[in-house]
């Protein structure tokens, strides 16, 4: 991985996202630099989870406009499995139940993956169990959790810590954090804070979508944007999360019309 | 292949010349059976959608073959190896069938406690006739199915496995049945027998396996009577040739306090048909029927169960999971019939078929029959494709799309062979749907782990 600092981590241009023939995303700019974080935050079904699942390569989108560029390279037509061995992280708003597949086997078989792609050997059982034990005291993550299926029977909170689980475990370059907050009481908030406090480092970026400002009191942005409209609408520091929460979006809504 | 005018005769014909050489040649009630056999066959036919349950499977591709019986030399076919499941055949009981006969040579004895017999039918006609007298044909029922009548005709191999009162084996039995290893189509025919005494327990896994290349028609019978308090877990794995025709019916009967578990695990075979009927005859038996089948090509495999009640506080659970690709078909027919007497029945069932190809098909017909008022009875069919989201979200995590298709396949089976209580079989079935899948990459220590 090339890593000048020049470079932008993310860059996207002008995007138009349809789903289904229905325009979802109108003309996206955004920008970020390594090392930065930046929150996202918009209305209900104005197009973060769309936007942050067309960066993580899901299919059924239909970019008909604009380019993302990650690290200077155009991820059009990229196989989500390649933009995760290159770095990107999506944190799931809705993470996925796997039956019968232990989370210690799923986390092994993903970080090897990413470890074959980039040429680097495999861990074995040892060194995984190993770096786990640390990561998962961090988190407040049972053995439990781990020995059990992905996600199955997990309550919301456990599905969050569990993404940022994977999000430690696989050290990405590019995190999106879709509404990781979500659900959270106020004691799992924190240690979810802290875990992606302890991710930041002047290399990786991070994209934080979320509805609430209070995450923002632990997680502190460099940029907090307004997505409405499929559009970034304005683009601002901390303050501008804090005028969202009382003012709600109702101006955003007149600037659409 | 000519002569199909009148439509059996592909089997009645060599019905004569092959009854010589037929095991209990000698045994005049037996003689008698196989006649009776012959004769209900000729005026049955082959199974055709006429009839109820066999709406959704043809058989006419077998009338095209001129199946010829099998000889002792085909049994001795070359063979480098036995395709056994369980690791460390060591000690464990195993029969090894190859090409419908009994191979002496592959025969572990094992460590059985006394008061079991195992054996070939051949030898158990032999050398007790009299109690094959009174099992065979003792649970197969009225005489409307076809394929049992042609079966008890021609019954050419098997084997019988009887265990006395109190007696429990711990080790897993092996019957191996090899196919395919012949230079022209043959048909071969087992019966076996399986007889548990009050109390008794054992775990019989079975394993029909093509290796060859040759056509071959399996058409087996199984009965199975298992007395008060016993338990009998009953594994099969079918994993015959493209070319093989497998059809296999088991009648069970399940005495007072007595539990029956059976996992048929279905990986190949260009036609297939697996028939089972439980009767549930005393109070407090119990069945779990379960079953996974991976189809693809243009194979055909069908599942058809019927699980009666007879008896008060009966209960039965059944899950079948398929995975069907390319063009193949598979059919699940299940029916629970509750008997006014068997109150207080618990009954659940489940099929669900995933589709990886819009060309494969499922016909799914589960049903229900009650005639008593105090049950607890469900049953439920699903069919579906991959879901996106999941199969997104592990190649978010760098999981490449072949091998995430593969976990979820294997996720989606794995409910089902959670059912499998025997560990050791548990994993050993694991192992064989790991193998079904194209290019596997996940290592079965691994699923151990789980
Ligand atoms: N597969 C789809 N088919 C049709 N419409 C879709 C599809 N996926 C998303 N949409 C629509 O796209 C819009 C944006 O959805 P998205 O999930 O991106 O919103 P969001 O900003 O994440 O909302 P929330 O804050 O509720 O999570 C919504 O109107 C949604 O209904
Ligand atoms: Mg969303």
């Amino acid at each position: 991985m090339s890593k000048k600092k020049a470079k932008k981590m993310l860059e996207i241009k002008n995007l138009h996202v349809s789903v289904d023939g229905t325009e979802i995303l109108k003309g996206l700019d955004l920008s970020v630099n390594p090392g930065e974080m930046h929150a996202i935050m918009g209305p209900n079904g104005s197009g973060k989870s769309t936007l942050s699942h067309v960066i993580a390569g899901r299919d059924g989108y239909e970019i008909t406009g604009g380019r993302i560029i990650f690290q200077g390279e155009d991820l059009t037509g990229m196989a989500p499995e390649v933009r995760a061995a290159k770095g990107i992280f999506l944190a799931f708003q809705y993470p996925v139940e796997i039956p019968g597949v232990a989370n210690t086997t799923f986390l092994k078989e993903a970080l090897n993956a990413i470890r074959r792609f980039k040429g680097e050997g495999e861990l074995d059982a040892m060194q995984f169990v190993k770096m786990m034990r640390a990561k998962t005291k961090e988190l407040g993550i049972s053995d439990d959790m781990l020995k059990r299926a992905v996600n199955v029977g997990f309550s919301g909170g456990e599905k969050k810590r569990n993404e940022v689980l994977q999000m430690a475990v696989l050290n990405p370059t590019l995190a999106i954090l879709d509404e990781t907050d979500s659900g959270l009481d106020i004691d799992a908030l924190k240690i979810v804070a802290e875990g992606v406090n302890k991710l930041r480092s002047p290399q990786r970026s991070m994209l934080i979508i979320t509805h609430y400002q209070r995450l923002l009191d632990y997680i502190v942005p460099d940029k907090v944007h307004v997505l409405a409209h499929g559009k970034i609408q304005r683009t601002g520091g901390k303050e501008l999360a804090l005028e969202l929460e009382e003012k709600g979006y109702a101006e955003f809504d007149e600037a659409a019309a | 292949m000519g002569n199909t005018t009148s439509t059996p005769l592909v089997f009645v014909d060599g019905f004569d010349a092959a009854r010589p050489g037929l095991p209990g040649a000698d045994l005049s009630w037996l003689k008698d059976i196989r006649e009776a056999g012959i004769k209900r066959f000729n005026g049955l036919g082959l199974p055709t959608p006429k009839l109820e349950n066999w709406k959704y499977t043809r058989l006419k591709s077998l009338e095209d073959t001129r199946f010829q019986p099998v000889t002792d030399e085909d049994g001795m076919a070359a063979l480098d190896h036995v395709p056994s499941l369980l690791p460390d055949p060591g000690g464990r009981p195993r029969l090894v069938f190859v090409n419908g006969r009994m191979r002496p040579s592959f025969w572990i004895e094992g460590d059985l406690p006394s008061g079991v017999h195992l054996e070939c039918l051949r030898d158990t006609l032999a050398r007790d006739p009299d109690w094959a007298e009174a099992y065979l044909g003792r649970l197969t029922g009225d005489d409307h199915q076809a394929l049992v009548q042609l079966n008890t005709a021609m019954m050419d191999t098997g084997f019988a496995l009887r265990v006395d009162a109190g007696v429990v084996i711990e080790q897993p039995i092996e019957v191996v049945f090899i196919g395919g290893l012949t230079n022209r189509p043959v048909a071969y025919f087992p019966r076996n027998l399986i007889v548990l005494a009050a109390g008794a327990q054992a775990t019989v896994v079975i394993h029909h396996v093509g290796m060859g290349i040759g056509a071959y028609f399996a058409n087996t019978v199984t009965e199975i009577d298992i007395g008060e308090g016993a338990r009998l877990n009953h594994y099969k794995v079918q994993a015959e040739t493209r070319d093989a025709t497998h059809l296999s019916t088991v009648h069970v009967n399940v005495a007072k306090d007595a539990a029956y578990e059976a996992f048929t695990l279905s990986i190949g075979g260009r036609l297939s048909r697996n028939e089972v009927s439980v009767r549930l005859e005393g109070e407090g038996a119990r069945a779990g029927l379960n079953g996974a089948y991976l189809m693809r090509g243009s194979e055909h495999c069908d599942n058809t169960t019927v699980i009666e009640h007879l008896a008060p506080h009966t209960t039965c659970r059944e899950i079948f999971k398929g995975v069907l690709d390319d063009q193949s078909r598979a059919v699940f027919q299940g029916k629970i019939i509750v008997r006014k007497e068997a109150q207080g029945t618990d009954g659940h069932q489940l099929c669900k078929t995933l589709l990886l190809s819009t060309g494969a098909e499922i016909d799914a017909k589960p049903e229900l029959e009650i005639y008593a008022d105090e049950v607890k009875c469900s049953h439920g069919a699903t069919t579906g494709q991959i879901d996106e989201t999941a199969l997104f979200y592990l190649r978010s995590r760098g999981i490449p799309e072949a091998q995430a298709r593969n976990l979820l396949v294997q996720s989606f089976v794995g409910e089902a062979l959670d059912e499998i209580s025997n560990e050791d079989v548990r994993h050993a079935f694991t192992d064989k749907v790991l193998h079904w899948l194209p290019a596997a990459c996940f290592r079965s220590d691994e699923w151990r782990g789980k």
